[in-house]
């Protein structure tokens, strides 16, 4: 049945958290580790579930002469079945093992180091080696493995990509770190995995592997400082709002003086990415708008106050701060 | 005759009604307390179920807008926390009540006030976690409740409302009854046996009931510790789970499930227990491999202790910390395996016979494979860094707890009521019950397993459209109202039965045990003469014995000794008085709890309350004649 659910899922359509649907060598692993063991269980499955059938109709009863021998026990056959699982098991556990120390082994080669800070419901991602930060976004090269050290400022989060790697918490107070590797590129959905709160279901991200010419120019371009609007502009007008106003209090716009917040997300570079707010909204002109005009009412229990309620932001003032917010590639 | 004696107040007078409404208040008859702890979880199964319900409806479709993001997640932990702490536990309870004496040929538990005492503080541990719906939100962080989400004071604006400081108050009430009970029932089963009835005697029901008491006092007091940090994180400030001032973060999981693992033994070996009973009674052959039964629950209670950290694989313990406990979790299969095909060889060369609660003794045993197959799958490390926190953990727990426990505990039910009504359940509606049941609950749970690889995480209250995950969803949605269903008409059976029912008499079923060799339902002092036991089940022994073959031969007139005597009427015997003492004592816990959260000045009078109680418990005196 498990084999008919993952068929027709497959036809159905796209299944982009798919752990069975490997995209680099930790998840193949886990994958292959985990049809190792599916098939000897189906195996036991089969022969335990088809004894039970196969004694059901055998030894119903047929008559009204219902007397049984009344068999205590047999030792010998106690005593196998006994064994034989423990045996079995044993034989699973010696791969199981090596995988364990396999994935905890720092990879081989010229390993990129990403720093990924949980906040509810969001997700800091910090290049130390590379000098730059960015949120709900990690851009890797494809073909290279990358080392993500995982710490979180409030509670307990999980960082889960499952087409590349499984999962590893966010603990507060320590570092884990889950190392990962994209085969190719391409873009590769995760999402949070412990419950944390209300926006739990609304804290995703995304894994962009790109071929590594591409993301050293992705790494050139985040590294610069924010585009400067020109004077006169909407973009301009926007800027101005946000940078005498109360978004920097929590954000930080390199190149902006004021906005040095690091309570949101770093929004140098908001606009090239493509989704916001813990990657569940495109980002677009109107999913920004509806944002600054209320972010709790869209994403519950949103630590970004209403625009429009709580921060006496006109929808003017909207208009040309999210103007700002597009221009920022 | 009289001695002239220093006259006590009346407030010490023992209440003396055995019928009337008043008199289920101050019983300490164990049956009685039985049928109450059974009424009350089943109460509180509709209401999880309910639960179930709403959780379904709001996963039906992506992006569903039927219940809100904070409503979903209070509905979620309630629902964990009814069905372990409210359905399943006292329900296992309701058995142990109501059987214990009668399968060890005993006329009541050691400590009758005691028993009353754990029932009502039960009740009142319930209604005080429900009262939390009415008085600013329940819990709602999950029934595991990870610091530190769970321990940041409501303040700190890390989890909205006072819901978990019901939790943390609200399980500690719990914990009191089940401690309570856990000691009544280990006297009882090691001091209470009827004369002859060694332990290698004693139906593997009453000797699962022994395991799970063991687990129960040692496992009770480390969630205990926990739930005291925890609460006083939440209402004093201390920081036990906040790393920024010293604290640790993990600190609190370890706690959990040190408890948490134990736990799950708890919630299963009396439905194995009862299985073990139900399987024989219906194959007409006895328990192949009493001692391998026996001995492999001893060795999962043990076992239990050691693989407690395969919840916390992803939490950065480390390769040797992961290995040593996949190790363990792995082969905590291997007792459990041992019952299966120890079941498997009693219906072997039986003569099978499938009235209801064979059937459900059955499925359970065909889910059980199931779900234990897939725990196996969770100890594999890095497969389970892809399993954890996903719809594939559902499955398992599911499947072992519901397709596990919930069809044992229906296949004792359909057992065993006839034993306490003294009527037959309707078989035809059985029958219905148990294939609606099988269908909804195979169309539940078995999509969730692959859904969780296809990375469904547990505890979101939407997913997007994107994931892919909506046709099996809508299925499941769909098979959780066909187990609603199911459950209906087993309500409507219970309900004809009662006053329709065919007279079930000592023992309709033909059985093997003492319980069934007294009219059915039980007079209050179970037994005419205590019995003097030769055999392990001693009532087969009674009534057949052995041909050359090894197959039973009726014994003349084996059985038919205690139906008659018992019409003789036995009216000197004496039996425990009723009190309300217990249920004064139960009283003030919940009233010290309700202080702690609003009106501190309570918790003092909630206090006296419960001291007033225990002092009349102790000096109460004998019932006058």
């Amino acid at each position: 049945m498990v084999i008919l659910g993952l068929l027709l899922a497959a036809c159905t359509g796209q299944l982009p958290y798919n752990s069975l649907d490997p995209a680099g060598p930790v998840a193949r692993k886990q994958a292959d580790l985990y049809w190792l063991v599916f098939w000897i269980a189906a195996g036991v499955f089969v022969l335990v579930e088809g004894l039970l059938v196969y004694a059901m109709i055998r030894f119903r009863r047929r008559s009204a002469d219902d007397t049984p021998r009344q068999i205590h026990g047999n030792t010998r056959l106690e005593i196998m079945w006994t064994i034989l699982p423990a045996l079995l098991l044993a034989g699973v556990a010696v791969p199981t093992v090596g995988t364990i120390f396999d994935l905890a082994t720092r990879p081989e080669g010229e390993v990129l180091e990403v720093n990924v800070t949980g906040n509810q419901w969001w997700w800091e991602v910090e290049y130390p080696d590379l000098g730059l930060i960015t949120a709900n976004e990690v851009h890797v090269p494809a073909g290279r493995p990358v080392a993500i050290n995982l710490t979180s400022r409030d509670v307990i989060h999980s960082f889960s990509v499952p087409r590349l790697a499984g999962k590893q918490d966010l603990v507060p107070g320590r570092t884990n770190t889950i190392y990962m590797e994209a085969a190719r590129p391409g873009t590769y959905l995760g999402l949070c995995k412990e419950y944390c709160g209300l926006s739990h279901a609304n804290m995703r991200f995304r894994v962009i592997a790109q071929e590594p010419t591409e993301f050293d120019e992705w790494v050139e371009a985040q590294r610069e400082e924010a585009a400067v609007p020109p004077s006169g502009s909407l973009e301009a007008e926007g800027l101005e709002y946000f940078s005498t106003g109360q978004c920097i209090g929590c954000h930080t716009v390199r190149g902006v003086e004021t906005a040095v917040g690091r309570v949101g997300p770093d929004l140098t570079h908001l606009a090239a990415r493509g989704t916001f707010a813990g990657a569940i909204f495109d980002l677009n002109e109107e999913n920004l708008t509806r944002w600054l005009e209320d972010a709790p009412a869209v994403k519950p229990g949103a630590k970004m106050p209403s625009g429009l309620r709580d921060m006496g932001l006109t929808e003017d003032q909207i208009e040309a701060m999210v103007a700002y917010l597009l221009s920022l590639e | 005759m009289a001695i002239a004696a220093v006259p006590r107040p009346s407030l010490f007078r023992r209440p003396r009604a055995t019928t009337g409404l008043a008199s289920w208040f101050t019983t300490v008859d164990h049956k009685r307390i039985g049928i109450l702890y059974g009424v009350t979880a089943f109460i509180f199964f509709l209401l999880g179920g309910i639960e179930a319900l709403l959780l379904r409806v709001q996963l039906a479709g992506p992006e569903g807008t039927f219940l809100d993001a904070d409503t979903y997640n209070q509905v979620f932990t309630m629902h964990g926390l009814t069905m372990i702490f409210l359905v399943v536990m006292p329900l296992s309870s309701a058995f142990f009540n109501y059987l214990i004496p009668l399968q060890i040929g005993a006329r009541d538990v050691a400590f009758p006030r005691l028993n009353a005492f754990s029932y009502w503080v039960f009740v009142l541990g319930g209604i005080f976690l429900y009262s939390s719906f009415f008085l600013g939100g329940a819990p709602n962080g999950g029934w595991f409740g990870y610091a530190p989400l769970s321990s940041a004071q409501p303040e700190v604006g890390l989890l909205p409302g006072t819901g978990m400081t019901f939790y943390a108050l609200g399980l500690q009430i719990l914990g009191v009854a089940s401690l309570a009970s856990a000691v009544n029932f280990i006297v009882t089963i090691l001091n209470e046996r009827a004369p002859g009835m060694s332990l290698m005697r004693v139906p593997v029901f009453t000797w699962m009931t022994l395991v799970v008491s063991f687990l129960l006092l040692f496992a009770m007091p480390v969630i205990a510790i926990a739930l005291f940090e925890l609460g006083f994180d939440r209402l004093f400030g201390t920081v036990f789970f906040s790393p920024d001032a010293g604290g640790d973060a993990l600190l609190w999981q370890h706690l959990f499930w040190l408890f948490g693992h134990p736990e799950v033994y708890i919630l299963i070996l009396p439905a194995m227990g009862i299985v073990s009973e139900v399987l024989p009674a219906f194959s007409r052959k006895p328990l192949f491999g009493y001692a391998a039964v026996v001995f492999s629950g001893i060795a999962i209670g043990f076992m239990g202790w050691g693989v407690w950290a395969h919840h916390m694989f992803t939490t950065g313990l480390g390769p040797v910390a992961n290995t040593a406990f996949a190790l363990s979790t792995m082969f905590i299969a291997v007792p459990t395996g041992v019952k299966i095909f120890n079941w498997l060889g009693t219906m072997w060369g039986g003569s099978i016979r499938f009235a209801t609660p064979m059937l459900f003794s059955i499925g359970f045993v065909a889910m059980f494979i199931i779900g234990g197959l897939s725990g196996v799958t969770h100890a594999i490390v890095p497969s389970d860094f892809q399993q954890q926190d996903t719809y594939y953990i559902v499955a398992h727990f599911h499947y072992v707890l519901f397709g596990g426990a919930i069809f044992g505990l229906f296949s004792g039910a359909y057992y065993w009521l006839p034993k306490v009504t003294g009527r037959m359940l309707d078989e035809g509606l059985g029958k219905i019950h148990f294939w609606l049941m099988l269908i909804g609950f195979n169309l539940t749970f078995l999509p969730m397993h692959w859904l969780g690889l296809q990375g469904m995480p547990r505890r979101y209250y939407t997913y997007p459209e994107e994931a892919g995950w909506g046709f099996w969803n809508f299925v499941e949605t769909v098979g959780s109202f066909i187990i609603a269903a199911s459950i209906l008409v087993f309500m409507i059976n219970l309900v004809w039965s009662l006053s329709r029912g065919r007279e079930a008499g000592a023992d309709p079923w033909d059985a093997r045990t003492l319980e069934w060799s007294i009219p059915s339902p039980p007079p209050h002092y179970n037994f005419d003469e205590v019995p003097v036991v030769r055999h392990r089940d001693e009532l087969w022994h009674r009534k057949y014995a052995e041909d050359e073959r090894g197959r039973p031969v009726p014994v003349v007139a084996g059985a038919a000794e205690e139906e008659h005597a018992a019409e003789e009427g036995h009216h000197d015997i004496h039996m425990p008085d009723p009190s309300y003492f217990p249920f004064l004592a139960a009283l003030g816990l919940p009233v010290i709890m309700y202080g702690l959260i609003y009106f501190w000045p309570a918790s003092i009078v909630g206090a006296l309350i419960t001291m007033a109680g225990l002092f009349g418990w102790s000096l109460e005196p004998v019932a006058e004649d």
